[in-house]
């Protein structure tokens, strides 16, 4: 159990909680005995070197795990207000998409329009009426941060825009849907600095409506972009804390190693 | 279906005379049943066609894929596909009234009905699909493999030859087994150019009927349903699907057998 | 030195290992001509000696004992309404199983079945196909020689080349969509209908029009059905003056399609009908070309559409 950090805020909210999560693909056991709170309003960090498990960890939350045979959970993923487990069997997985959204690490647009991309996520909530799809996204847009590049293009294929634009547009589908928690997967990894930069910027405001858990190859990005860090290594969560903490006085060794680029 | 109607038959005919009688003629009064007489058609109009088809199909290929500049392929490909693309029957009438005639001023003796003026246009008509599986073959064997062979000094030639074809050999294999399959059930050349008289014989240059045409013959007339003769071509049938049905299990077999993986 | 002195050696070598490499260019060129002449040959041959013959009367007569009045109106209304019936059915049968095969069936061994008959079914001789459906469809069903069991045999026959180019176009649709789609909520027939069908669209005509090129010049099945050769007369029409308005009557009458009436002139002895055979062919052929031109036309443009 990893204790709740002394450092945390009073007003620190729950969003999230993982208790004893583990892991497996067929056999091979991918995640091991995570426990990690997510707090609301709060950006949350996954880092470690390639295959510790984060981008399997963070496809937890919204169960992708579920579209590729042979995965199994253990453990819990508690959603908060309404305590729901997550990976329970009894809770529809399309559900829990619709309350957790995900922006991938290479953008993904769809080969439609920039209107339709947006409006996508609201047409499988069964919103066809024009005036509040519209409204909604157009206000995902200004969220994103894209609204003024395109406002006077919408109709134009998605494919016309640039990289960092069209992660964007994936970030405003995603926020289109008023989600309670957005998880970014390396968001940044395929972007050139000038897109990073934006992206960095966006997730430092958006923060402010949605709950934001974001796996990250690149150490200097968490320490900009999060407030709360996990280090992650082979599967188990080593150390958890405010993200000044880790970053300035780790606790455990091997945090200390992997930040000071002991290895990587 | 095919089974069904063909057991019907096999009460009135024993299995052994329809395996060796030598003549043919279900339809008329002295009914003789021996599928051999069939056979040889279509296995005389197959080779023929098969030694034209295998033979160019595998060049092309190995041209197209190992030598041909990018605008030559490009061009190539899709005229090749058209050249599968056209209907048999045109096949046919060409086999009839081109080829046979200029064969016929190389050979004069040649029948107006023959197999070689079939089986060599069949073998073209073959080659499309020969070339294009091959190629596709060929094609996916990994760019490293011919960068070791080019970098030990090998020209085109050697790498093709030494190196892309038996690392290709099971997608080649399955070409082959394609184009005897095509040609074993290739009917409409045949029954235009080659003639309709089952013949019991090897040689190319007499008129022969295969199992397919022999199919056609019966159904362009009137039989009635349920009689021997109308049973007839579902035994006929039965071969033919039997022979195909063996050619691909045989594939499937080399395919596993040689089988690289990458 | 032994370096100097096997140089020599080397570059002879080189010399014939390049002449052998010239040697097979130019064979591999030869090969392709051979190839490209003879469908010029061929192409000419029909265009030489059948062009003469068309005219708006050829197109619209029926077949004649006269060759001179010989027309192929009977022939490609029919062929028309075959195709008709092949297209109805082979689509909807095609691109379902296609989609079911690629996005729902599980990996076990009942797939492997279901794939290992479609890979069988490519294989086998058209006149088997003609051979089946007269056993199954003209009597078992009792659906008699008509344009009805044309229609399915040829579906029959174009069906694993419509499924597989089902198959290729979703295949080529990369799993990040699919992702994306699912984490904004959909369900997988969402993600099907909204995304997989709309984007393998292009991929799915191309792979139709191929088999219905391929459809519209087999003979051997259909005359195995009991296409006839000689008719004069045309199906019913499908929209009647009176109720019901729409009729079926066309599906069961006895027809005849383009290669059929070919073979037909083919295999009379008098010269003119041989000119009629020509002409009729140029017509499928130009046919057939056109349809395969258009669906080269659409996998290149589709290339360029949509770059993933």
């Amino acid at each position: 159990m990893v204790a709740v950090p002394a450092q945390v805020a009073a007003t620190a909210v729950l969003k999230a909680e993982v208790k004893g999560l583990n892991f497996y693909y067929g056999d091979f056991q991918a995640l091991k005995r995570l426990n990690m709170p997510v707090y609301e309003k709060q950006v949350t960090a996954l880092i470690g070197p390639s295959g510790c498990g984060k981008s399997t960890f963070l496809r937890s939350f919204n169960r992708m795990h579920d579209l590729y045979p042979g995965n199994r959970y253990e453990g819990e993923i508690r959603l908060h207000p309404d305590n729901v487990n997550v990976l329970a069997a009894g809770v529809d997985p399309i559900e829990v998409r619709m309350r957790i959204s995900m922006v991938f690490q290479k953008p993904n647009p769809f080969p439609k329009s920039i209107y339709e991309n947006v409006a996508y996520g609201l047409r499988v909530r069964g919103e066809s009426r024009r005036v509040s799809l519209n409204e909604k996204v157009e206000e995902a847009l200004r969220n994103a941060a894209l609204w003024d590049e395109v406002k006077d293009r919408m109709d134009e294929p998605a494919f016309n825009l640039s990289g960092g634009q069209q992660q964007r547009l994936c970030i405003a589908r995603a926020l289109a849907t008023d989600p309670e928690m957005l998880l970014f997967d390396e968001p940044t990894s395929a972007l050139d600095p000038i897109a990073t930069a934006s992206i960095e910027e966006l997730i430092h405001d958006l923060k402010q409506t949605v709950t934001i858990v974001i796996v990250t190859h690149n150490m200097q990005q968490a320490a900009r972009v999060s407030d709360y860090t996990a280090y992650m290594y082979l599967g188990e969560l080593i150390e958890y804390g405010v993200t000044d903490e880790i970053f300035i006085k780790p606790k455990k060794k091997q945090t200390e190693d992997y930040i000071t680029g002991r290895f990587g | 279906m095919l089974v069904k109607e063909s057991v019907q038959f096999f009460t009135h005919v024993p299995l052994w005379d329809f395996l060796t009688d030598t003549q043919w003629t279900p339809l008329f009064d002295d009914a003789h049943f021996g599928i051999m007489v069939l056979l040889s058609g279509t296995m005389t109009s197959s080779l023929v066609a098969l030694s034209i088809a295998i033979p160019l199909g595998t060049i092309i290929a190995i041209y197209l894929s190992e030598f041909a500049p990018f605008s030559v392929r490009e061009v190539a490909k899709p005229f090749l596909e058209l050249l599968g693309g056209v209907p048999t029957i045109v096949y046919g009438y060409f086999a009839l009234l081109f080829v046979t005639p200029i064969l016929q001023w190389f050979y004069p003796a040649l029948p107006g009905f023959n197999i070689l003026s079939a089986g060599i246009v069949m073998g073209i008509m073959i080659i499309p699909y020969v070339s294009s599986i091959s190629e596709d073959a060929m094609r996916a064997v990994p760019m490293a493999l011919r960068e070791g062979s080019y970098a030990m000094g090998a020209t085109r030639f050697q790498t093709a030859t030494r190196v892309v074809v038996p690392a290709a050999f099971s997608g080649l294999a399955s070409a082959y087994i394609l184009g005897i399959s095509r040609a074993v059930g290739e009917t409409m050349i045949l029954a235009v150019a080659a003639g309709m008289q089952p013949n019991l014989s090897f040689n190319p240059l007499e008129p022969a009927a295969t199992i397919t045409a022999y199919i056609v013959q019966v159904a362009l007339g009137d039989l009635p349903h349920g009689s021997v003769g109308y049973q007839t071509i579902f035994a006929a049938g039965l071969t033919l699907m039997l022979f195909t049905l063996l050619f691909n299990i045989a594939g499937h077999l080399l395919r596993k057998h040689y089988r690289e993986a990458y | 030195m032994a370096y100097a002195k096997n140089l020599e050696e080397i570059r002879a070598l080189i010399a014939s290992h390049k002449r052998w490499d010239l040697l097979f260019a130019c064979v591999g060129v030869v090969a392709l001509m051979i190839g490209v002449l003879t469908f010029v040959a061929l192409f000419a041959d029909m265009a030489i000696k059948g062009v003469p013959r068309l005219d708006w009367d050829f197109f619209t007569s029926f077949p004649s004992r006269r060759a001179g009045q010989a027309g192929i109106l009977s022939a490609w209304v029919g062929s028309c309404l075959v195709m008709l019936t092949t297209a109805f059915f082979a689509v909807p049968l095609g691109v379902a199983a296609g989609l079911y095969l690629e996005e729902y069936a599980p990996k076990n061994w009942v797939t492997d079945i279901i794939e290992i008959n479609i890979t069988n079914l490519a294989g086998v001789p058209s006149i088997v196909y003609g051979l089946l459906a007269l056993g199954l469809f003209v009597y078992q069903f009792g659906f008699g020689q008509s344009i009805l069991s044309a229609g399915l045999t040829l579906a029959l026959l174009i069906l694993p080349v419509v499924i597989v180019a089902t198959r290729e176009a979703i295949r080529a649709i990369p799993q990040g969509i699919r992702e994306g789609a699912y984490a904004l909520g959909a369900t997988q027939w969402q993600v099907c209908k909204d995304h997989i069908i709309p984007y393998s669209s292009a991929g799915i005509l191309t792979g139709v029009i191929i088999g219905m090129a391929r459809a519209i010049g087999e003979t051997a099945p259909i005359i195995t059905i009991g296409a006839l050769t000689f008719i004069a007369f045309l199906p019913p029409p499908p929209v009647k003056a009176e109720p019901p308005f729409v009729s079926f009557e066309w599906l069961t009458s006895p027809f005849t399609v383009m290669p059929i009436q070919m073979f037909n002139w083919t295999s009379r002895p008098e010269a003119a009908f041989l000119v009629n055979a020509a002409a009729a062919g140029f017509v499928l052929v130009l046919m057939t070309l056109a349809m395969n031109a258009l669906a080269i036309y659409l996998r290149y443009r589709l290339r360029k559409r949509i770059k993933w």
